[in-house]
């Protein structure tokens, strides 16, 4: 019995892979199992070849791997676009002759059978009960699921797919994918939550009151989160007529004490520049999820890349303190944000919380936690006849009032700015407001958070953002005491006891999802040079099997 | 007359003569005789010499870059709804760099008052053309004359319906106060273009041009009327000052959107997170 499968899924866009996705990863959920989905797909709403990849484990995962253990391809199309991820080991799900390969079949005509209810579109339920009985999963629990998700007719002939699929599941003899029960079922009580979702609850939780966003995705996801929920928690919402308009309907709102949030990948990104830079000079506070996808230009538009570091870092004329984050799992995603909307207010500065695809659309079983039920602290001070929106001060951040709180007028500027806020050209101002301004760098470094460490060995693996897990779980495979992991969730500004853990190693392996790498270059001009470096930007994201094989090819050189 | 408006500001970045001085004036004047509060009024603005009126007066301000004093104003008034909101700005600034904010903000319908100083040229970058520039002017940059139909904001905002469509003269001192208070008074997106003579750079459309180019809208005028308004639009040589269009009643941005969240009418600062609703929700995600 194994402790751990990967199914993969793949079909075209319209097919219901993501019912498919929905039943399996809720089904093994209640079963008792760890599941993580993650999909690639293209850019196209109808055709194409997707894939859906699930896992489900004994233990906790939260990865992708490539090859698939068990693997359903609902056209002709998905079994060629997923060939490379078949082994001999693969089972395959679908009628033997429609193609060849060197792996076992399970001969089943899914759409046929479908027919034979009265709908081809329930392969998918058929497909997923099967994939459930081939597992010896108790299919009662998947009937539940079914129950829930529809009504009526469907319902009916999503029960009669399931009775089929079911069957066919137990009758396979060949237990090789029989999957070792997992008794604590603790798991079952665990949120699962994608990164999108994760960033929608936690702008909530940083009391988000506003969102004005134009939509792109990956970030998109995001946006409908919180219009969903705009009733629920009252929050604004406006879709922009472009992102420029975005960020600055965020500043206005920031300007008069509310607090906003606004969407965007790479491309849009590119356009907030200008506002990002005016958040600088106005020290008005201001939150952008950037969930970042394969550039330059439109790229790659449904993939995955960790590409925009530097865009996020160095985008904006002039020179002006930022905060740049990078959640790794749902989780991070939410406490990340929520502290992203408590960094701005404190420090009046943008905060940028760097996303991509991946982590965007991938399914997490995030270990259920309590939230911190702290209301968040509003960093605006009621105004009285003296107040000066740029006073200089020991503290090196000047009270932010608010229009229509206190007894003065609140005073921004674009322009270089006397301690009033009104236009200056006086050079000794300049440099006291530019200093002034400057030293939220070192501020904001003191509460920089420490970068995720794990094991002592000399040879540390680095990574950024969503590739955490995947670098984790593949360097657990290898097994080598030489290796540690030194991961940033917080990536801008660095400061010396983040790069602590890296001065201490002998030698620094640096993952990233981008072709030129970014962050290696960012740590360089910090003095820490990367001996070796993985990289990956074909639009898809880093694998467990793949990276494993990597680093252990790496760490054959270095013996 | 002096105003609560007031600002004492011993370096002002104006030319002398400047029709800027009389739009700051008379703007200061109606908000004092409509007895509105300081304290309750921001202008939002722009780049550009027009852009700078807030410095000049005692109001909240939010000077911000070229082109985008519309989507901040927007921000501002959704946030705090009892804000009186202005986004004040040039011809170059409103109708080039912000053309479209320009045409967002009319179909969003906030409650703001959009104030156009329409020179009809760039003063700020020392005269080049503007989207409101006549055909054949010259300038270092068209040398040939402009060879561009002027931008008609007029027609534009009334072709999108916009809630009150108000055209006026610097140099008309009643006119422009009056038409400033109807704006003022109104709710829901206005659009007063204001014809203002550049002394240094716009030697054409001087203040003795825009006298002789306009007339006021008779008294028996109704604005109400859409297809005559937007024959009144198209009328050059002279233009048109007065009310030109009144939208039928309809919401306002900020109003919608509160709704939508059912947020009440308070400010966002004082918004409070609903963590029982919020653990409530994520409940469902197991
Ligand atoms: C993004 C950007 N582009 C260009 C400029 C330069 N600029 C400043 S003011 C201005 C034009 C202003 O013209 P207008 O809005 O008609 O105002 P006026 O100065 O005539 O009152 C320009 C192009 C700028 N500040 N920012
Ligand atoms: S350049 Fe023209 S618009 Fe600007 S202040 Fe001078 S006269 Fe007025």
């Amino acid at each position: 019995m194994r402790d751990s499968v990967s199914v993969l899924i793949g079909g075209k866009a319209g097919q219901g892979i993501a019912s498919i996705e929905t039943l399996l990863t809720k089904g093994f959920k209640r079963a008792g199992f760890y599941t993580f989905s993650t999909k690639e797909f293209m850019s196209r709403v109808r055709g194409g070849s997707n894939t859906t990849l699930i896992r489900i484990s004994k233990r906790p995962v939260n990865a992708p791997v490539y090859k698939a253990d068990i693997f359903v391809p609902l056209d002709t199309n998905a079994f060629y676009h997923a060939q490379d991820r078949i082994t001999k080991e693969t089972f395959v799900i679908a009628k033997k002759g429609d193609f060849e390969c060197d792996c076992t079949f399970y001969d089943h005509d899914l759409e046929g059978l479908a027919k034979s209810v009265g709908n081809p579109i329930v392969s998918n339920t058929i497909a997923a009960a099967l994939i459930f009985g081939l597992l010896g999963c108790d299919v009662n629990v998947l009937r539940e699921i079914v129950a829930q998700l529809y009504s009526n007719e469907m319902l009916e002939v999503n029960l009669k797919a399931l009775e089929i699929g079911a069957k066919l599941g137990q009758e396979n003899e060949n237990c090789l994918y029989c999957i070792e029960p997992n008794l604590s079922a603790q798991q079952a009580k665990d949120f699962f939550l994608s990164g999108t979702e994760g960033i929608g609850f936690g702008a909530i939780a940083g009391g988000c009151n506003f969102i004005s966003s134009y939509p792109m995705s990956p970030s998109t996801g995001v946006l409908t989160f919180l219009a969903k929920q705009s009733r629920n928690f009252g929050i604004c919402v406006e879709q922009a007529e472009d992102e420029i308009a975005a960020f600055q309907m965020g500043l206005g709102v920031w300007y008069s004490g509310g607090r906003a949030i606004t969407t965007t990948s790479g491309g849009g990104f590119a356009l907030m520049g200008e506002g990002l830079s005016l958040s600088g000079i106005t020290e008005t506070p201001m939150v952008v999820y950037l969930a970042q996808r394969p550039s330059p230009a439109t790229g790659l538009p449904t993939r995955t890349e960790q590409g925009d570091l530097e865009l996020a870092i160095y985008s904006g004329h002039g020179e002006f303190p930022r905060i740049v984050l990078a959640p790794s799992d749902p989780k991070e995603c939410f406490e990340l944000v929520r502290k992203a909307f408590e960094l701005a207010d404190a420090y009046q500065v943008p905060v940028v919380l760097m996303s991509d695809q991946y982590l965007a659309d991938s399914y997490f079983n995030v270990e259920r936690f309590e939230i911190d039920p702290i209301a968040p602290v509003h960093h605006i001070v009621k105004t009285d006849a003296d107040y000066k929106r740029y006073s200089i001060n020991s503290e090196g951040i000047s009270p932010r009032g608010i229009p229509g709180y206190g007894e003065a007028l609140v005073l921004v500027d674009s322009d270089e700015h006397t301690e009033e806020g009104l236009i200056t050209e006086s050079m000794s101002v300049r440099n006291e407001q530019n200093t002034k301004r400057l030293q939220k760098r070192p501020l904001v470094a003191k509460v920089a958070i420490l970068p995720d460490v794990e094991a002592d060995g000399e040879i540390a693996v680095v990574g950024w953002g969503s590739t955490k897990y995947i670098i984790k779980e593949a360097v657990e495979r290898i097994a080598d005491k030489r290796l540690s992991t030194v991961h940033f969730s917080w990536v801008h500004p660095l400061c010396e006891s983040q790069l602590a853990p890296l001065q201490k190693a002998k030698r620094l392996i640096v993952i990233e999802n981008n072709a030129t790498g970014q962050f290696a270059k960012l740590l360089r001009l910090h003095g820490i040079t990367a001996d070796d470096q993985i990289l990956k930007s074909d639009g898809l994201s880093f694998f467990v099997d793949e990276l494993s094989e990597k680093i252990a090819l790496l760490l054959k050189e270095i013996r | 007359m002096s105003t609560r408006f007031d600002r004492i500001v011993e370096d002002n970045a104006w030319c002398p003569g400047c029709g800027n001085f009389s739009i700051l004036a008379h703007l200061k004047e109606a908000l004092e005789e409509m007895g509105l509060d300081p304290l309750q009024c921001v202008v939002v603005s722009g780049i550009g010499q027009a852009a700078k009126t807030p410095q000049y007066m005692h109001v909240h301000m939010f000077n911000g870059l070229h082109g985008r004093a519309l989507p901040v104003a927007q921000g501002i008034k959704v946030s705090n709804p009892s804000l009186t909101v202005i986004a004040e700005g040039g011809d170059g600034d409103m109708y080039g760099e912000g053309g479209n904010h320009f045409m967002s903000a009319i179909r969003r319908n906030a409650d703001i008052i959009n104030i156009v100083h329409n020179n009809m040229v760039y003063g700020l970058t020392k005269g080049q053309a503007s989207p409101t520039s006549q055909r054949g002017f010259k300038t270092p940059v068209q040398t040939e004359g402009v060879h561009v139909e002027p931008f008609n904001p007029i027609a534009t905002a009334i072709s999108l319906d916009a809630s009150l469509v108000i055209r006026t003269f610097s140099g008309n001192k009643e006119h422009c106060k009056e038409m400033l208070k109807i704006a003022i008074a109104h709710k829901g997106y206005v659009l007063i273009d204001i014809f203002q003579p550049c002394v240094t750079f716009n030697k054409i459309n001087t203040f003795k041009w825009f006298k002789e180019n306009v007339y006021v809208l008779p008294s028996e005028y109704n604005p109400e009327d859409k297809v005559k308004a937007f024959e009144k639009s198209l009328e050059s040589h002279p233009f048109p000052i007065g009310v030109i269009y009144k939208s039928p009643q309809k919401g306002v941005l900020e109003d919608v959107l509160r709704d939508e969240s059912q947020i009440g009418s308070k400010p966002l600062y004082l918004h409070e997170v609903d963590f029982h609703a919020l653990s409530n929700e994520m409940n469902k995600y197991i």
